[in-house]
């Protein structure tokens, strides 16, 4: 116990990417992941790393794209509309194969939304989020403990598959505290023959470029990356179950709402209801098979979001719509409570029987 | 008892549910206690959250009328300055982490040194990542010491790791607590524990304080 500190979840991803290797890390504050930014610029000055809030979102993210080329650990966090102003960064990221990790501690939205916690930026990040046929590998914490751990993962992910890695959490996963074990050093590596680091006229020089002149060249890039996508679809998709041997209903949840579906099934089955929750800890690649075989079993899935219905369609695809996907979700920067996923729960299990 | 309790430390250290218990605490004994957000930095976790617990206790809070809201501006209402003026209540300032918290403090400074009735407390968890031992939490201390120009007066250890405290936990950072409180070259108020760990800290002779956590876990 005495390697356990107290963390809240953004001070966490900060300590684990830095425990992760990186050494270089560009923002801009906006709430609710301002503490990641406030950790880096104690903590970076320290141990010879850079901290550099920089003039904009658009400037941090392409400071990061530079960074990146170098085959450096670099990352940048923000929050919901910072993310919009990032997305152009990451398409390049995207085209010019670069691993980088994008923090995102979702607010309220569209437009400037308001400051507390929402999960609404899943289509943004499942979806690539921005102009191209490109893909982000996403990670979706629900603990303190998570925001490091999957922090490391990103990075290593990210290097390899030469990707952006996305931490999708949240304001409440953000600004939460609790106790954190931070014996997570990173020992995956990879070699990256293609990183910009000066040829010392020993080479053919590197390029890392997302412009390609030849639509025949862009379109075998499009089809090489995607592969490498089909391949992490086939491996990397990861989940947690909850109580799902004899469960009739499956809610998904992740992140702060998967401890609220908890919360409501725990109390679900004190009634008699067989309930149980698979949590997706990586939207993309979304745990579609482990879904498509809950839905030979189960009679009804419920989606337990903080938008308006977006994870829903992943489930309904994941499932080939076998059988129906009920909705369950607060908006706005409101959290549903445990009492509304149960009355949803109880309505479901009445409708089906 | 001085006037003006001022609570400021190390981001998240615990200094909103310590400002809400001491002043449960105070109303309990009789004194009339009004109870100052002077956060700016933090528009999450308020002092407001525990609004319904210090209305029914009869304690009056100051804070901004835009916390827990939507609207992310570092506002400082005008009563706040009922701080300094109104010398007919005691008030406690539960005041925002780091230095960056603190600068929102230095406004009211030469009226509070002027008065000179004042306690100044440092909060001290030692299981925060950044403030582990005596040493950083002592730099941290300076830092707050400069940005608002008020000195601390004694020290708060308030050293949790949430859930997992236990006994051994306390004890350790009551060693590592002392160390700051020679250092520093002032005394340790007292020491906070969880009620649940209060009732097992029999035949510990310093000075414990029992805090409820006003936060829910999710």
């Amino acid at each position: 116990m005495s390697d356990m500190v107290l963390m809240k979840g953004n001070e966490a991803i900060a300590e684990a990417a830095i425990k992760a290797g990186c050494r270089h890390y560009f923002g801009y504050p906006i709430t609710p992941q301002t503490e990641v930014a406030a950790y880096m610029s104690k903590r970076m000055p320290k141990i010879g790393g850079t901290f550099l809030q920089a003039e904009s979102e658009v400037a941090a993210i392409n400071m990061v794209i530079g960074v990146a080329s170098t085959g450096k650990r670099v990352m940048t966090s923000s929050s919901s509309p910072g993310i919009s102003l990032k997305s152009e960064g990451i398409s390049y990221l995207a085209g010019c194969d670069l691993p980088a990790l994008v923090v995102n501690v979702q607010r309220g939205g569209p437009g400037l939304g308001g400051i507390q916690p929402s999960q609404s930026d899943y289509w943004q990040a499942v979806k690539g989020g921005s102009h191209g046929d490109f893909h982000n590998i996403v990670l979706a914490p629900a603990s303190v403990q998570e925001m490091a751990s999957l922090t490391v993962k990103g990075f290593e992910l990210a290097d390899k598959y030469r990707m952006v890695s996305m931490i999708l959490a949240d304001g409440t996963m953000g600004q939460m505290m609790e106790p954190v074990s931070l014996d997570i050093e990173s020992t995956f590596t990879v070699e990256k023959p293609w990183a910009v680091t000066g040829t010392k006229g020993e080479r053919k020089h590197n390029i890392v470029n997302s412009l390609f002149l030849q639509p025949e060249e862009l379109e075998q890039k499009n089809f090489e990356r995607f592969e490498r996508y089909n391949l992490i679809e086939a491996t990397e998709a990861m989940y947690e179950e909850y109580l799902m041997e004899d469960a009739e209903i499956c809610v998904v949840a992740f992140g702060i709402t998967s401890r609220v579906a908890k919360n409501a099934i725990n109390e679900a089955r004190k009634q008699g209801v067989k309930v149980g929750l698979i949590r997706p800890i990586t939207l993309w690649p979304f745990p579609k098979a482990v879904l498509n075989k809950a839905a030979d079993k189960c009679k009804a899935f419920i989606s337990v979001e903080m938008n308006m219905g977006q994870m829903i369609e992943d489930i309904e695809l994941s499932i080939r719509c076998k059988r129906e996907v009920h909705l369950c979700c607060r908006t706005g920067g409101m959290i549903p409570s445990p009492e509304q996923v149960l009355a949803k729960i109880i309505e479901v299990s009445e409708k089906e029987d | 008892m001085k006037r003006v309790i001022i609570i400021a430390g190390h981001y998240g250290s615990g200094k909103t549910n310590i400002a809400v218990n001491m002043a449960l605490a105070m109303k309990k004994d009789g004194i009339n206690t009004v109870i100052a957000d002077l956060d700016i930095v933090n528009p999450y976790f308020r002092t407001k959250d525990s609004l319904e617990r210090l209305t029914e206790a009869g304690i009056k809070l100051i804070s901004s009328e835009y916390a827990n809201s939507n609207v992310d501006i570092p506002a400082i209402p005008q009563d706040m300055y009922s701080i300094v003026d109104d010398k007919e209540n005691h008030y406690i300032v539960d005041l925002g982490g780091d230095d960056r918290g603190a600068y929102a403090l230095g406004r009211y400074a030469d009226k509070l040194k002027e008065e000179n009735d004042y306690e100044m407390y440092f909060v001290f968890n030692m299981y925060r990542p950044l403030t582990p031992d005596a040493e950083s939490a002592l730099d941290v201390m300076r830092e707050i010491e400069e940005a608002c120009r008020m000195k601390f007066t004694a020290i708060i250890n308030n050293s949790n790791i949430g859930e997992l405290t236990d006994v051994q936990a306390v004890l350790t950072s009551v060693a590592e607590c002392d160390k700051l409180s020679l250092s520093a070259d002032i005394p340790v108020a007292f020491t906070c524990v969880s009620t649940d760990v209060y009732e097992k800290m029999t035949g510990y002779e310093g000075k414990l304080f029992s805090l409820e956590l006003q936060k829910k876990i999710i």
